[in-house]
């Protein structure tokens, strides 16, 4: 096993840790927002896909990157999207448009 | 790594961490996002120039004019379709919508983790060590889980495929059958790395995994069930990151894996319900046989409109239940304005919101502060459940399942056992149903047949215009 997996289990307990503890007490009406939000974040997985496109040398995983890529943007664009649409009603009455 | 992408990297996480927090507060939740939103594009922009000063790459990749078609055509393709169905959604499909989201999170893993394999297998990279190959393994299992789990979610609440629970022979047994067979079949996977077709048999399993594990929950149960398919995309995410060494994937996969884990429990907990119970309970699959015996002895009682508004007009206060009826007839403005219009005539009005009124948690609250109730007025069911007993009038507007007193008492119902506004105690109680039909878990309410209940046949939004002009018609 390579030491960098190894570094990589430790930022990933470390993370987990992290994210039991910064969503500790939440009041239930932002359960919604707050799973689409996450939602969003896991469109981190973007990233990943440009990373594989990069490396794309035949036809076939030319496809796979660009399906990979499509469900990423996908992911990133309406997560963040769709969670500030429902954000935007937690606005006070004077600031709110639309 | 180039030390200015990793930089950025780790700011890209950090912000996220910050957004994450301001999320879980009111006030602060649209920044969060939005902070979330830069982070993210900090994150994909230093991605995109990191082929310039190179190092995030395995040394000798360079990209081809090719890869970057595909990457620039593929984001164009992504970001428009995601930009343009996220601001058509109506309020109210907003939990579907979510579903596919994430369900392309879920698919997107899978893929990454599928090249990464063939990267790892093919000869210009450095051989895969066991630890490589094994996250590769359980990112594509987890990958398709969760694509096909949110799909079926989806197809549920957009009631494309029935949205009731559905009682599958052995289905805890087959379940347990295809994890074994995932577990034996990546091992397998990692092991024969000429052929792909036992690679192939594990991503058929994960989709068969991920559709019979939902299936056979009922719609009610799917806000649950979105939340740990959320989860479960999270840490597909991270396990992309380890063959990459990009320890930005890692770190937001799992923070979303945690945070959604806790979502997810908190989620079951206000519907009183323990998650194995939510994922291998199948919900209201039989209708309960009281509920139908009930349904055959009471009498149902219908009120006039008018009635109705002078009930209102005169009461001291009004406690309005939103239910997903309101939600689907778009009525939360006319019960504004008759909220309005009842509190100038010195009415009390208050709106007790269930943790799952709706179909989401939260999903109330979203659709009355668009139409622009104050926050003021809206209670949790803990803050107000005391309030119904002195209450005149208890107005229901689509709501079911959360008002059955049945989960207080009938220990045969489904839902036994789920806290619900105690609406059987105000001194009137006026439902707005289209019709007698059983909500969305499919039992039946007694509380219909309770004799201080008086239930108004229409479509929601109809009935409440009606009210309004009939208590401004009032003198």
């Amino acid at each position: 096993m390579n030491s960098s997996i190894i570094l990589g289990a430790y930022v990933f307990v470390l993370a987990i840790l992290v994210g039991f503890e910064v969503i500790a007490r939440v009041p239930s009406m932002l359960h919604t927002p707050l799973m689409s939000g996450t939602n969003a974040i896991h469109g981190v997985v973007l990233v990943g896909a440009i990373l594989v496109a990069f490396q794309a040398r035949n036809p076939a995983t030319d496809v796979l990157a660009f399906v990979a890529v499509v469900l990423g943007s996908l992911n990133v664009f309406g997560g963040f999207v769709v969670t500030d649409r429902m954000l935007q009603m937690f606005k006070p009455r004077s600031q709110r448009k639309e | 790594m180039n030390t200015a992408i990793g930089i950025a990297y780790l700011i890209a996480a950090v912000v996220f961490i910050f957004g994450l927090r301001q999320l879980g507060s009111p006030v602060t939740a649209r920044l969060g996002n939005r902070v979330a939103a830069a982070g993210m594009t900090l994150a994909v922009v230093a991605t995109l120039v990191s082929p310039a000063g190179s190092g995030v790459l395995p040394s000798g990749i360079h990209p081809h004019a090719v890869n970057w078609i595909i990457i620039f055509l593929g984001m164009a393709l992504g970001g428009t379709a995601g930009v343009i169905s996220a601001r058509r959604v109506l309020m109210t499909a907003m939990p579907q919508m979510v579903a596919i989201f994430n369900g392309m999170g879920g698919g997107a893993a899978a893929a990454v983790s599928a090249l990464e394999l063939v990267h790892l297998t093919e000869a210009h990279l450095r051989g895969g060590s066991g630890g490589q190959l094994a996250t590769i393994m359980l990112g594509s299992a987890i990958g398709c889980v969760s694509f096909a789990g949110s799909m079926v979610a989806f197809a549920k609440l957009q009631e494309i495929v029935g949205g009731g629970a559905i009682r599958l022979p052995f289905q805890q047994f087959i379940v347990a059958t295809l994890v074994i067979a995932i577990v034996v079949l990546g091992v397998l996977a990692a092991a024969v790395t000429s052929s792909y077709a036992i690679f192939a048999l594990l991503i058929l399993a994960a989709i068969l995994l991920g559709l019979l594990l939902v299936i056979p929950i009922g719609g009610a149960d799917m806000p649950v069930v979105i939340s740990l398919m959320n989860s479960l995309t999270g840490l597909a995410a991270a396990l992309t990151g380890f063959v990459l060494s990009n320890e930005l994937l890692i770190v937001s996969g799992a923070l979303v894996g945690a945070s959604g884990t806790l979502l997810t429990q908190l989620m079951a907990k206000a519907m009183n319900r323990p998650l194995t119970n939510v994922l291998f309970g199948a919900f209201g699959a039989a209708p309960s046989g009281g509920g139908a015996a009930l349904a055959a002895s009471g009498t149902v009682r219908e009120i006039s409109v008018d009635d109705a508004a002078t009930l209102m007009i005169y009461a001291d206060q009004v406690i309005v239940v939103p239910g997903y009826g309101l939600a689907v007839a778009q009525a939360q403005h006319q019960v504004h304005e008759l909220g309005e219009l009842l509190e100038k005539r010195d009415v009390s009005v208050k709106y007790a919101i269930h943790p799952v009124a709706g179909r989401m948690p939260g999903h109330m609250n979203v659709l009355l502060a668009e139409a622009d109730v104050a926050y003021s007025q809206l209670f949790d069911m803990d803050q107000i459940n005391g309030e119904f007993a002195h209450s005149e009038v208890a107005l229901v507007v689509g709501a079911n399942d959360v008002t059955n007193p049945a989960a207080r008492t009938d220990r045969s119902s489904p839902i036994y056992g789920m806290p619900i506004l105690n609406v059987d105690q105000a001194r009137n109680i006026i439902v707005l149903k289209r019709s007698m039909r059983p909500g969305f878990a499919g039992i039946d309410n007694p509380l219909y047949l309770d004799p201080k209940t008086a239930m108004l046949f229409g479509d929601a939004k109809d009935s409440l215009t009606r009210l309004v002009n009939s208590v401004k018609a009032a003198p």
